[in-house]
Order: structure tokens, then C-alpha cells, then sequence
């Protein structure tokens, strides 16, 4: 089982792809639900605290706004802990609640930097893109499987 | 507390089969008798409880119709304060719209799916280019003539 960073980090199709094919999807929402459970002083544990922007400090210079350090004290120790990645791009939702493209961009760059096997596609629009999409995804990981198997 | 916190976790059951219907995956959760928290919604399930349990439900959800069912796991448990539009004054939960993008596309991947189970051999797809600057100028200018 290979652990698989996924862009974008919350995305439901690549998460549910990775786990289909037996690896571990490395994923925004554990990083949330991790957050969220911890115990500290902020209670109810939820909001980016003093402390993130430090953590944040090892991914993105200290001139860097805030909120690219707090969301890559999220998304950082998750490129660190990949053996493989998977970047979709063209995903429209890169303009919402996702939409640092400061923190996109350095999350791409991180993860392309790092000496792993690493799949980039853009989200189908159509049946054809579609299979295409899944098959390349499915090739993939499996042989991310042959190659820790010959390993 | 803390550590057995820390046990508990959120999976979101999507459904987006022909032949399963999301009352159809609630009816084989109620239908576990684990201890599990469940919550319907529009587009499947929210299954919530510790982690091994919760795994197992799913895994039997899924085998409905596995190439049409997807899962994803979930921050925060259905209902939470933080997030529960209900507390919020309404409108969507943050993250939904990016969820129910993906959703549109589930119909496209299950069949993908399938076609790579049944080693469908991949047709060649043509991406459409980006449009030329010279060809949109000539546009532009046969438009503007008349």
C-alpha cells in the first residue's frame, strides 16, 4: 500500500480511485478531522491558531501571507509523508473554497520537487475524457503496486 | 477521551447507481446493527462511528453496486456546530460545492469503471486545442465587417 497525495487534497474521486485500488489516499479531510479532535486551547478546536502559520514556516517563506503558511501547515506534512501523487488540474472548484492559488501553486511545485512518482491530468468534460481518466488513474496505481511488490 | 476521539470518524457513501437508491444504502446501514450514527442527505449517506465499524458498513454499502457507489471520508461529523447550516443561519455547508461538482461527474467515472473491469480497449480521445490568436482575429474582424 502506497501512500497517494492527491490535488485537489479534498477531491472525492481521487480519494475514492486511490482506496479502490488498494492504496491510501493522503487527504485534506484526515488533516481536518485531525485538527478538529485535537484537544489545545482553542475550544472548540477549529480555527488556524498561532502556532500554524509557524508549522507553515517549513513550506513557504516568511514574507508569504499567513494564509498560504496556515494552509500549508495543513497540506505540507502531507506532500512530506507521499510516496506517489496524482494532480488533476482544470478543477473549476480551484476558484472556491479551495481558491489560495498561491497555496495551489506551491503545492504543486512542492509535490513535483519531490523525487516520487507523480500522475498529472485534468478533470474529464466528456465520456471519452472520462474513461481515459480512470484508466490512466487505474494504470497508475497499479503500478505503484508492482513496483513495491518487486521492491 | 481524547484517544478514543480520535477513533471516530465521518465517511460520506455517495450513490450515484441506476439500480441502488440512497434509501436503499440507508435501509443496509440501519440494517448492521452497529453502533453507528447515519444521516441521509440528497446525494447518499453520512455514516459516522469508529473507524473499524464504520469501514465494514461501508465496504457492505459499497458492494451494492460498487462501480456506481463512492466514498469519501468526512472532517467533520454530520451535525457538527461548526459546520451544520442549521446553526449557520442556512445557505451550503462549506465544501459542498465541490462535492456537488464531482457528484455530476460520478455517472461518467461508474461507467469508466466498468468498461476498464471488462478491459474495454481505450479509444484514442482527441482534446480540443486552445483557440489560435490569429484564427479568433480573423473572427473578430469577419464579424466586424458585417
Amino acid at each position: 500500500m502506497v501512500k497517494v497525495f492527491i490535488y485537489p487534497t479534498n477531491s472525492l474521486i481521487l480519494s475514492d480511485l486511490v482506496e479502490r485500488f488498494g492504496h491510501k489516499p493522503l487527504t485534506m479531510m484526515e488533516q481536518v478531522r485531525e485538527k478538529i479532535t485535537t484537544v489545545g486551547i482553542d475550544s472548540p478546536p477549529l480555527n488556524i491558531t498561532p502556532e500554524d502559520p509557524k508549522l507553515g514556516l517549513k513550506y513557504a517563506a516568511v514574507e508569504v501571507p499567513a494564509g498560504v503558511r496556515g494552509r500549508m501547515s495543513l497540506v505540507g506534512p502531507l506532500i512530506d509523508e507521499a510516496e506517489a501523487a496524482i494532480i488533476v488540474e482544470d478543477a473549476a472548484i480551484s476558484f472556491g473554497c479551495m481558491g489560495c492559488a498561491r497555496t495551489n501553486e506551491l503545492t504543486k511545485y512542492l509535490t513535483r520537487k519531490k523525487d516520487i512518482p507523480i500522475l498529472e491530468l485534468v478533470y474529464p468534460r466528456s465520456e471519452e475524457e472520462g474513461r481515459e481518466f480512470v484508466y490512466r488513474i487505474a494504470d497508475f496505481l497499479k503500478s505503484l503496486s508492482g513496483k513495491e511488490e518487486s521492491a | 477521551m481524547p484517544g478514543d476521539a480520535q477513533d471516530i470518524i465521518t465517511k460520506i457513501v455517495i450513490i450515484a447507481s441506476d439500480s441502488v437508491l440512497p434509501i436503499d444504502a440507508a435501509i443496509a446501514i440501519y440494517g448492521s446493527e452497529n453502533e453507528i450514527t447515519i444521516k441521509e442527505t440528497c446525494y447518499g449517506t453520512m455514516v459516522t462511528g469508529p473507524r473499524d465499524v464504520v469501514n465494514r458498513v461501508v465496504t457492505n454499502v459499497v458492494s451494492l453496486d460498487r462501480n456506481h457507489i463512492f466514498v469519501k471520508e468526512r472532517g467533520f461529523p454530520p451535525g457538527d456546530d461548526r459546520r451544520c447550516r442549521s446553526g449557520r443561519g442556512g445557505g451550503p455547508r462549506p465544501g459542498f460545492h465541490f462535492l456537488r461538482e464531482e457528484v455530476r461527474m460520478l455517472p461518467m467515472i461508474g461507467k469508466a469503471l466498468e468498461d476498464y473491469e471488462k478491459h474495454v480497449p481505450l479509444e484514442k480521445v482527441t482534446h480540443p486545442g486552445k483557440l489560435e490568436v490569429s484564427k479568433l482575429k480573423r473572427i473578430i474582424e469577419s464579424e466586424l465587417t458585417r
